[in-house]
């Protein structure tokens, strides 16, 4: 019988280093395959379906006033949740980490109901709330504050079901953060404050912008709860993948396609800055 | 300063750290607590630093209470086991912090704070790292910039937690000479932490051996080696051979001298015959040629550098015994594993049982 013996390190490119890790070719190829027919196949058929447009025809559909208002609406109402819940997410976290209460247990459980909760219901349940006749929309109302109805139904909507990923995030940074590095701050002088602002703000700041990214690419695409809320008014409240659905239901496929690879571009670009962000912010934590 | 710490105790949910501890350090001093991990040492330092409060007791700086006084405002410089850096700041925003969280009526011109940090960077030799991160040291390195550090805020005392711990046994050495130099250049009072005794005897001027949140003994290294307080101190100081014996109204006769057993806290020894413990030290014992002293014989040769360490079984003992011999001394008896040979002590000193600390503690001196 013959024994051939192929070398792996000869038949391999150089770019690969040797590790003793095995399985690294199946693993790869899994993954490669796997992210092609989940992620990039059904973007790509987007693509396609859109360029049957035509650029001119692609541009006018992508630029119509309709289509960027609700561009306006879905970035703008998304960017202000997540700013909302980089904020408060982060005094979450800190609550539910640094002090002991009774229920504790309870209250960090909460935290993740608005990733359980079917979408929908939860808009429905927002919007019953902030209607006219609803516990919070009857004391507002005649204060002025319109909620449901109105881009500030859309925001309430999308901090309601962007709270969990910067909770999640930075919780288990906060959990990690190094109690002597505080004490050493206070030892040198600093006050609860400084110590805060100046050693343990920028420890989880990096976790805190990746919670923002995480709850900011969630809302852009976030429907069944807006829905519900949002009134959904042409020009005024409608979210971009409001308008997608109606172009889809008056069978404009091409139209629907052209304004979701408009989206899925906008969005690239986005994550894009944020991830520059990370890693910019990770730099100055010293590699870590 | 002068540093008294008035019957601390400390406890911790069930535990007690520190049993009613008084201890006073001198303006100056170079004080070492020494322990097993356990013994309270720790906790002591942080509560001498103020990240501790006791449940009860004083801790005065200069005669005056410092209980009230929150850690930022003692003026310690304290030096953290695996350094607490700030992971995010440079080498010099790290030493400079101290200096910018002064409030602004009080604090430095930007200039000053400049002038301050650098030439603290080239006390502790770093100053061409200055814009390094932390993760971009080495060990050695980031123990420098945490003590560069905690001086920068002209600190009254310094504290040291286990300030070698994490270094390699080089690099160890000459961080330990070097910090000697600095605490008597800069006038500090200085108090650290470890659980090695070599460290403890080599560079500090009192050691404060601790035990279970008590004080056995306080100090100079050679009153502690020479004559300790306790059997503890005599099993966690130095190697030391503990071997079981009879104590005969109050006497006993081991290899060749007699003893008087006595107790450390001052309790009658029991009329009559009672265990004890004899504890002689390896080079305290002398090797005969067979047919002088008790008959022995040799089970190890270690006789590697300048002494040579010979292990021996004796009759009715059950702990092998270590035996520290001259290297001319070794080679005229010519030893060798399995010969036969006679055993004697030059010194000894012997505690009853009932004094002698637990086996857990006493294995802990490894």
């Amino acid at each position: 019988m013959a024994v051939v013996v192929s070398s792996p390190a000869t038949t391999r490119g150089t770019w690969m280093t040797h590790t003793v890790l095995p399985g690294f070719g199946l693993t790869m190829g899994f993954t490669l395959v796997y992210l092609s027919l989940i992620v990039l196949l059904p973007l790509a058929a987007l693509v396609i379906r859109a360029s049957g447009l035509g650029w001119d025809q692609f541009v006018e559909v992508v630029t119509a006033p309709r289509a960027l208002a609700a561009y306006r609406l879905s970035f703008g109402a998304a960017f202000i949740a997540a700013s909302v819940n980089i904020v408060f997410g982060v005094l979450v976290a800190w609550v539910l980490v640094r002090y002991r209460f009774p229920f504790k247990r309870l209250v960090d459980g909460l935290v993740d109901l608005p990733f359980a909760l079917p979408t929908a219901v939860a808009g429905i349940a927002l919007a019953t709330l902030f209607s006219k006749n609803g516990w919070i929309g009857r004391l507002v109302e005649p204060l002025g504050f319109k909620v449901a109805f109105t881009p500030f139904g859309v925001v309430i909507a999308l901090v309601f079901i962007g709270l969990p990923f910067v909770v999640r995030t930075v919780q288990p940074v906060l959990q990690d953060l190094d109690k002597e590095v505080e004490e050493a701050a206070a030892s040198l002088g600093a006050d609860r404050f400084q110590t805060f602002r100046h050693i343990i703000l920028p420890s989880i700041l990096p976790a805190a912008v990746t919670g923002f990214a995480l709850a900011f690419a969630r809302a852009i695409g976030e429907y069944g709860s807006v829905i519900f809320i949002a009134g959904n008014l042409p020009m005024k409240s409608e979210i971009v993948p409001l308008l997608i659905i109606i172009k889809l239901e008056q069978f404009d496929y091409r139209g629907a396609a052209a304004i979701g690879a408009a989206m899925l571009a906008a969005s690239f670009v986005l994550l894009l800055v944020i991830n520059l962000l990370q890693r910019w912010s990770r730099r100055r934590m010293g590699g870590a | 300063m002068v540093i008294e710490v008035r019957n601390v105790t400390k406890k911790f949910d069930t535990f007690t750290a520190l049993r009613g501890l008084n201890l006073q350090v001198q303006p100056g001093e170079l004080v070492a607590l020494l322990g097993p991990s356990g013994s309270g040492k720790t906790t002591l330092l942080r509560v001498i630093a103020g990240l501790e409060f006791a449940n009860e007791g004083q801790v005065l700086f200069d005669g005056k209470d410092a209980g009230s006084r929150h850690v930022g405002e003692r003026r310690v410089g304290f030096v953290f086991q695996h350094y607490a850096l700030f992971r995010h700041m440079t080498v010099f925003e790290n030493v400079a912090f101290g200096l910018r969280v002064v409030p602004r009526q009080r604090r430095m011109s930007d200039s000053d704070i400049k002038k301050r940090v650098l030439s603290l960077l080239s006390l502790v030799q770093l100053d061409r790292l200055s814009d390094r991160y932390p993760t971009q040291l080495s060990g050695g390195q980031r123990q420098r910039v945490a003590l560069a550090r905690a001086l920068a805020i002209e600190p009254l005392v310094l504290l040291l937690d286990e300030p070698f711990g994490a270094l390699d046994a080089k690099v160890r050495k000459e961080l330990r000479r070097w910090l000697r130099r600095l605490h008597d250049d800069m006038g500090l009072t200085s108090i650290f932490v470890t659980h090695d005794q070599e460290e403890a005897l080599e560079l500090a001027d009192r050691v404060v051996v601790m035990n279970q949140g008590a004080i056995e003994q306080v100090g100079t290294p050679e009153e502690v080696y020479d004559t300790p307080a306790t059997p503890f101190v005599y099993e966690f100081l130095g190697n030391v051979n503990r071997v079981p014996c009879r104590i005969n109204n109050g006497k006993v006769s081991l290899w060749g001298i007699d003893v008087a057993a006595e107790t450390h806290d001052g309790t009658p020894i029991p009329e009559g015959d009672t265990a004890g413990f004899a504890y002689v030290r390896p080079h305290d014992i002398e090797l005969t040629p067979v047919g002088q002293g008790e008959p022995a014989v040799v089970r190890h040769v270690a006789a590697a550098g300048p002494t040579a360490r010979i292990e021996v079984s004796v009759q009715g003992v059950v702990p092998l015994i270590e035996a520290q011999l001259s290297r001319k001394r070794y080679l005229e008896l010519g030893l060798k594993v399995g010969q036969q040979v006679g055993i004697a002590a030059r010194a000894a000193r012997v505690f009853p049982a009932s004094a002698s600390p637990s086996p857990m503690a006493g294995s802990v001196s490894g």
